[in-house]
């Protein structure tokens, strides 16, 4: 109720009183449109024809409005929104920066390509299950978690991608995809469990979950505060989440049971999301306790490639085979986030956009390739070759990107990563990961030869050409010219990953867009 | 369930808990209450009629299906943060309206609105799942 007070109030202490501008929403838009498009998706759980056509539609819009907020960050540096005019850092703030921009970017363009696969995969009692609301909500948690700037915050959207990812394994409810729900749903809940126990911790010694704040704080806090202790929590619970050694376990044993599409979905996004925490936690918020656990998380790291590209050479099913690789990538990120520097850091972070939109097409390619074969083991599955050249020629581009060969996406950072180690002398962490690549190599190849270009052993009379729908083949295509197009021309992509890197290492105009001039000390 | 007692006094006590949970919601702007202390009442008084007259009948009482009252209230809730674009406010600021009805202020603002949100996705998000509950439990 309004209270009338005699003296007026000087709200500049407390609120911010600019005007905000139109651009600034685009910080929050990506979230508001996702939330609000899931929201009535929701209640036209009935009219199950007319919401793929809503999703894809609003998918392309969230596309577009990414591609504004990335083009807006890139000229104009990090850009913040605080909610409900509150001044940071008691408002929550969604601060964005390159890094940030760019992940969302991704993600959204692997969303929509998910969606339009979606058309071919998902049949009309997935759709009355609600597969289109909880990719729209969870599109919301991806996105808030690259977009906010408040550390609390970005624990809520972990929470939102983690529900909605819970109802997306279960679509279907079969007795294979609840086991490995189960398995993923343990093994994240505590792993959240970690990061809020962590978050609790971290209030209680700054007094702040504004990102920004913290940054500014830790030099302070660095002689008293038990920071090593924090940064030990958030990197286990991230970890865990980005499904490092020694808890990658849940990854495969999950991501082979779910529809094919909610398989490329998690392979793409929620992974990654671990890595982005990590990354924006270790390399700005703490950056000399990064460099004190570097040689931990290089080691964890050179593990987690070694034991994913191993794992992936012993399996036979394809979307297992798929899943250790998806582990071994994120062996690389964490590589490069323990070498440091624009390098290592940059690195990494191409290394997950290559990764987000490269196994997400592998993924695919699977979907598709059971469906030809009618099998997901490649010790039977054979002859794809005979019954779809275009599409195994994608296949194949797919298997070099992911093995890091030129002309694909996957080269540019391998070199990056194994440049920077070399340069900070850790030999052994530049020979793993060309050793890695070289596994992932025998490992793709093993793939190929034995599903696509063997021949099957008993000639049936389905062998001959097969026809695939636009709507299967056409995001595979795209995702593999993506990657294609990363790899010719990767100058733009490098430039912005540079200044990223640059930004993390040295937040000063990330600071600036929260406190601007200083603001409350 | 049996007891003719209970089932006489459900539809009251369902009746004046569903009013009780408005004025919860209505009051919690100032003093304690709120949208999602509101929606438990509200669901509360839906558990009881449909222990009392059956899952079915509460589900026509309500005549859309749960989840669509949660869609319609996280619809609502994101549509409160974002009316304050018009202001040329941040995200999730609150605005204020006081119209006069017959000649009492009344003060409606997007804040209520937000709560009304969280009221309809708690009432749509615990109905659900009591509902479900109760229709596996009954025999």
């Amino acid at each position: 109720m309004a209270v009338s007070t005699p003296a007026p109030v000087d709200l500049s202490a407390a609120l911010m009183l600019d005007p905000a501008s139109a651009v600034e929403w685009l910080v929050v838009l990506p979230v508001a449109w996702c939330l609000a498009v899931g929201a009535l998706l929701v209640m036209l759980r009935r009219w199950s024809g007319l919401q793929p056509a809503i999703a894809l539609a609003s998918l392309t819009v969230l596309v577009l409005i990414d591609v504004a907020l990335l083009d807006h960050v890139a000229r104009n540096g990090p850009t913040t929104m605080v909610m409900g005019r509150w001044l940071p850092p008691f408002g929550i703030a969604f601060t964005v920066d390159l890094t940030g921009a760019l992940f969302a970017l991704v993600a959204a363009l692997v969303a929509l390509a998910a969606g339009i696969f979606s058309l071919a995969d998902i049949n009309d009692s997935g759709r009355r299950y609600g597969f289109y609301p909880l990719l729209m909500l969870l599109m919301a948690g991806v996105s808030g978690a690259f977009l906010t700037g408040d550390i609390f915050n970005l624990y809520v959207w972990f929470e939102v991608l983690l529900i909605s990812s819970f109802g997306l394994l279960v679509l279907g409810s079969e007795r294979g995809q609840i086991d490995g729900t189960v398995k993923y749903g343990f093994l994240n809940l505590v792993a959240t469990t970690l990061f809020l126990v962590a978050t609790g911790f971290l209030y209680a010694v700054f007094g702040t979950l504004n990102m920004a704040d913290i940054a500014r704080k830790a030099d302070d806090l660095r002689v008293n505060a038990p920071l090593m202790t924090l940064v030990g929590l958030y990197v286990l619970a991230f970890g865990m989440k980005a499904a490092a050694f020694p808890l990658n376990f849940w990854l495969p044993a999950s991501y082979h049971t779910p529809r094919v599409v909610v398989s490329a979905l998690f392979a793409g996004l929620l992974t990654k999301v671990g890595i982005y925490a990590l990354i924006r936690v270790t390399v700005m918020l703490f950056p000399i306790e990064r460099e004190e656990l570097s040689f931990v998380l290089a080691l964890v790291g050179a593990l987690t490639m070694m034991v994913g590209v191993l794992g992936a050479l012993a399996q036979t099913d394809f979307r297992r085979i798929l899943g250790y690789l998806v582990v071994s990538g994120i062996g690389s990120m964490l590589a490069g986030i323990a070498i440091g520097g624009p390098g290592g850091i940059g690195g990494a972070i191409f290394y997950a956009l290559h990764s987000m939109l490269v196994m997400t097409g592998l993924y695919f390619a699977s979907g598709i390739a059971m469906r030809l074969g009618a099998d997901s083991s490649i010790a039977t599955l054979a002859g794809l070759y005979r019954k779809h050249a275009g599409f195994a020629a994608l296949t194949l581009m797919l298997c070099f990107a992911v093995s890091g060969l030129p002309p694909f996406s996957g080269f540019w950072p391998k070199v990056m990563l194994v440049k920077a180690a070399i340069d900070i002398g850790a030999w052994w962490l530049a020979a793993a990961l060309l050793l890695v690549g070289f596994f992932t190599m025998i490992a793709t190849g093993r793939l190929f030869l034995l599903a696509y270009w063997r021949d099957s052993a008993i000639p049936q009379a389905a062998d001959g050409p097969a026809r695939l729908s636009a709507a299967a083949l056409g995001p595979l295509a795209a995702l593999t010219l993506l990657a294609l197009a990363l790899g010719l021309y990767p100058e733009p992509l490098l430039a912005m990953i540079q200044s990223a890197a640059a930004g993390l290492a040295e937040p000063s105009a990330y600071l600036n867009s929260v406190f601007p001039a200083g603001g409350p000390q | 369930m049996k007891s003719i007692i209970f089932r006489t006094v459900a539809p009251f006590l369902a009746g004046l808990m569903m009013l009780f949970s408005i004025f919860v919601l209505l009051r919690g702007h100032n003093e304690p209450g709120g949208g999602f202390i509101g929606g438990l009442i509200a669901v509360s008084a839906l558990a009881i009629y449909g222990i009392a007259h059956g899952v079915e009948t509460v589900r026509r009482a309500i005549f859309f299906h749960p989840m669509a009252i949660a869609g319609a209230g996280l619809f609502a809730a994101t549509v409160a943060g974002l009316v304050s674009i018009f202001a040329r406010v941040p995200f999730m600021t609150g605005l204020w309206i006081y119209p006069s009805v017959l000649g009492v202020e009344v003060p409606l603002s997007t804040v209520m609105l937000f709560d009304t949100g969280v009221y309809l996705v708690v009432v749509g998000a615990i109905s659900s799942i009591a509902l479900s509950l109760e229709e596996r439990g009954g025999a």
